[in-house]
């Protein structure tokens, strides 16, 4: 507990300092993440940090130098030819987009192995620094280090700020935005760049292998939550910062531990909470919005059943108006035990009402009208498929089972209007 | 006989990534390879800690559970959560590298895992650990790892081949058939995980994905015939070993990286071979090909 004070505080200057960074580095990388993930290009982000690996080492054995300035143009360069590299494959030969970047992610990869363990060859300790790259050390990080990190940040947050509109089309549509006369190649370029610079700053918190899941989680985590843009990418920068300084506090904490697999740990916790607990798009409300619909559907079969066996007693002049369970399952086949239940739950809501002594049950007048309108809805779309469509009447009954659940007020007025006020159904049944 | 043994592992090794490589390039599916490579990490070390040793049984299967696993959460999530593909693969696999990383971190004092081992393997340790055989016969321990595994997948491939292969190119078709594209699909990324796993230890997790995908996109570039197709692959995965191996001999650098470079420099050879070709062929105004399609506007 005292730790985590004393880390909420941010009384340690390192910590400040390193808190600056993550701070900075989260904010950039899940507004960019937002922009590559609407254009369903959220791996480019995993393969670009791949191909940083070469820059740094040959930057590092032309420049005999660990400044950050000179790797990360090394690392930019070999990055966006990574890029290139991809769109060139994929667009003039036959390899699909998801082989050609697993091609150009491995070997640019791979290649950088070769020059780290060249450079390891030369001298054991030139490469402990470059070694930090790859799986990301935060608590590495120093003053020049998290200035370097907060300029980039800010020209990117600035950039996304100011050219906001001219991205959003960009992302969302390219042809309209070639026709309204944007230079599309030229925004794509700089989200591409974009891409780079934040990459380029994050692998030596995170590492080259993890760096991919703070363009990628934010957006998907920020996206269960909202429809609008703007509102998403805040979201995400809000789920980004809080993982940031959850890894970070992990690393601080606990000696030996890495950050940038503890970001991700969180981010990922996030993401799966958020898939669960959503509004609207979350999984729970999904399975509740499924059974209410199941129960819906329960509850209208029900009422038509009786609503039929009621038809059915009219017609033979018995005039009996209530029914037992057992009349009803004979009618229409299904669980029992769901059944007892659907008819309970419908004599509580007061569309049936059941005879004490003899169990008996019988539709309420409110009962009726649902079971008239069920069943009305039931053959206007027999009648229309067989009328417009012109399918066989015996072909229409499992189709209109389904629809008469869904149907409008609004659509069953101008099926009527269109099908010309009928009365009855391909089956020569009355049209309630 | 020690650089024998090596390149024959590492060829070993292409091989089996190469056969199957072929059907996942086929299947879009090679970012689900890459993802697959770095997610079996959590199961190898939980392996490790419950077995206390690499290369069991255990290992194997707890990458197919793990493979399975990466598998199905990527659907879910794509599915269910109508989240895009590409972001599915790219959560999943991140989060359980992740926590395998940590795993690592953890039990670093149990786990004779680092995290080079991680990112590239050993394969020049592949001599020390060596099996006597009739008396004077020194035979790598791997070997037995490997023959067995690629007569597996051979196997797996030829007892399998036209469901693997309608499943691959008419996902529809199949389905009407009464082939479940699923369970294939299931199939092939459970035996992706077991390959990943038993080359872990010779090429690294995140250089595998360059066996499994880069000799079958040269192949692939060179001829139409999927049978032809498997055979070449191995052939250039082969070609890729030799020549990789003496490259890390010449500037002592790590064998799995210069593999990797090996093959994707011969890939760009056979790329800018087949568009200089077409290029030549419309050039000369021969007929026999067809004008590409891509440059429509």
């Amino acid at each position: 507990m005292d730790n985590f004070i004393e880390f909420i505080s941010f009384q340690n200057p390192t910590l400040q300092i390193i808190a600056i960074g993550i701070f900075f580095l989260s904010v950039s990388s899940a507004m960019v993440g937002c922009f590559s993930f609407l254009r369903k290009q959220s791996l480019i982000g995993d393969a670009v940090a791949h191909g940083v690996l070469p820059g740094i080492c040959l930057s590092f054995l032309l420049f005999e130098n660990k400044n950050i300035y000179v790797l990360l143009w090394g690392a930019s360069l070999t990055a966006w030819l990574s890029i290139a590299t991809i769109q060139f494959v994929y667009s003039r030969s036959k390899i699909d987009k998801d082989t050609s970047m697993g091609i150009i992610l491995s070997v640019f990869f791979g290649f950088g192995i070769v020059l780290l363990t060249i450079i390891q060859g030369k001298s054991a300790s030139a490469q402990a620094g470059l070694d930090k790259f790859i799986f990301g050390k935060a608590a590495s990080m120093i003053d020049t280090d998290v200035i370097t990190i907060v300029i980039i940040s800010l020209l990117v947050i600035a950039t996304i700020i100011l050219l906001y509109k001219n991205l959003v089309i960009v992302s969302f549509d390219e042809n309209f935005a070639k026709t309204i006369g944007l230079k599309v190649e030229l925004f794509k370029f700089i989200l591409t760049m974009m891409t780079v610079l934040v990459i380029v700053i994050g692998i030596q918190s995170v590492g080259i292998v993890l760096i991919s899941a703070l363009l990628i989680t934010p957006p998907v985590t920020a996206r269960f939550w909202t429809n609008k843009l703007s509102l998403m990418i805040f979201i995400a920068c809000i789920f980004s910062i809080l993982s940031g300084f959850g890894g970070t506090y992990i690393s601080y904490t606990y000696e030996n531990m890495p950050t940038g697999p503890w970001i991700v740990v969180f981010m990922s916790i996030f993401a799966f909470i958020s898939f669960a607990v959503a509004p609207k798009k979350g999984f729970i409300s999904k399975l509740y919005r499924d059974f209410l619909n199941r129960r819906k559907i329960e509850d209208e079969n029900i009422l038509k059943t009786m609503y039929a066996l009621m038809e059915d007693s009219t017609n033979n002049n018995t005039n009996n108006a209530t029914y037992s369970l057992k009349n009803i399952l004979k009618k229409r086949n299904q669980n029992p035990i769901k059944a007892r239940n659907t008819i309970n739950r419908l004599c509580n809501q007061g569309f049936i009402s059941k005879n004490n002594i003899n169990e008996n049950l019988e539709l309420t007048p409110q009962g009726l009208e649902k079971g008239k309108r069920i069943t009305r809805l039931h053959r206007l779309w027999e009648l229309y498929l067989t009328k417009n469509l012109h399918l066989t009447p015996s072909h229409v009954h499992e189709d209109a089972e389904t629809i008469e659940h869904i149907i409008t007020p609004e659509l069953e007025e101008r099926i009527i209007k269109e099908l010309g006020y009928p009365t009855t159904d391909p089956h020569n049944k009355n049209i309630p | 006989m020690i650089d024998f043994w090596i390149i024959l592992i590492a060829c070993l090794v292409s091989c089996c990534c190469s056969l199957l490589g072929c059907f996942l390039i086929l299947r879009k599916t090679a970012m689900l390879t890459d993802a697959i490579s770095h997610a079996v990490l959590p199961g190898i070390v939980i392996m490790f800690l419950l077995s206390g040793s690499k290369n069991s049984f255990l290992m194997i299967l707890g990458a197919s559970l793990i493979g399975l696993l990466t598998t199905f959460l990527i659907e879910f999530l794509s599915q269910r959560a109508k989240v895009q593909a590409d972001a599915s693969i790219g959560v999943v696999f991140t989060f359980l590298f992740s926590v395998g990383i940590i795993l690592v971190t953890v039990f670093a004092d149990q786990v004779d895992l680092d995290q080079d081992c991680i990112l590239y393997g050993e394969i020049l340790y592949v001599p020390l650990d060596m099996i006597n055989i009739f008396g004077n016969w020194q035979i790598p321990k791997s070997f037995f790892i490997f023959v067995p595994l690629l007569v597996y997948i051979i196997l797996f491939i030829k007892g399998f081949y036209k469901q693997l292969l309608i499943t691959t190119f008419d996902n529809q078709f199949a389905t009407t058939i009464g082939i479940s594209a699923t369970f294939w699909h299931y199939a092939l990324m459970t035996n992706v995980s077991i390959t990943t796993v038993a080359s872990f230890e010779s090429v690294g997790a995140i250089l595998v994905i360059a066996l499994f995908v880069v000799p079958p996109a040269s192949a692939y570039l060179l001829i139409k015939d999927f049978k032809k197709m498997l055979f070449l692959s191995c052939l250039i995965g082969i070609i890729d070993c030799i020549l990789g191996y003496y490259f890390s001999y010449i500037f002592n650098c790590s064998t799995a990286g210069a593999i990797a470079t090996v093959a994707g420099i011969i890939f760009m050879i056979i790329l800018l071979f087949t568009i200089y070709q077409e290029k030549l062929y419309n050039l000369l105004n021969i007929n026999q090909l067809q004008t590409p399609t891509s440059s429509i506007d």
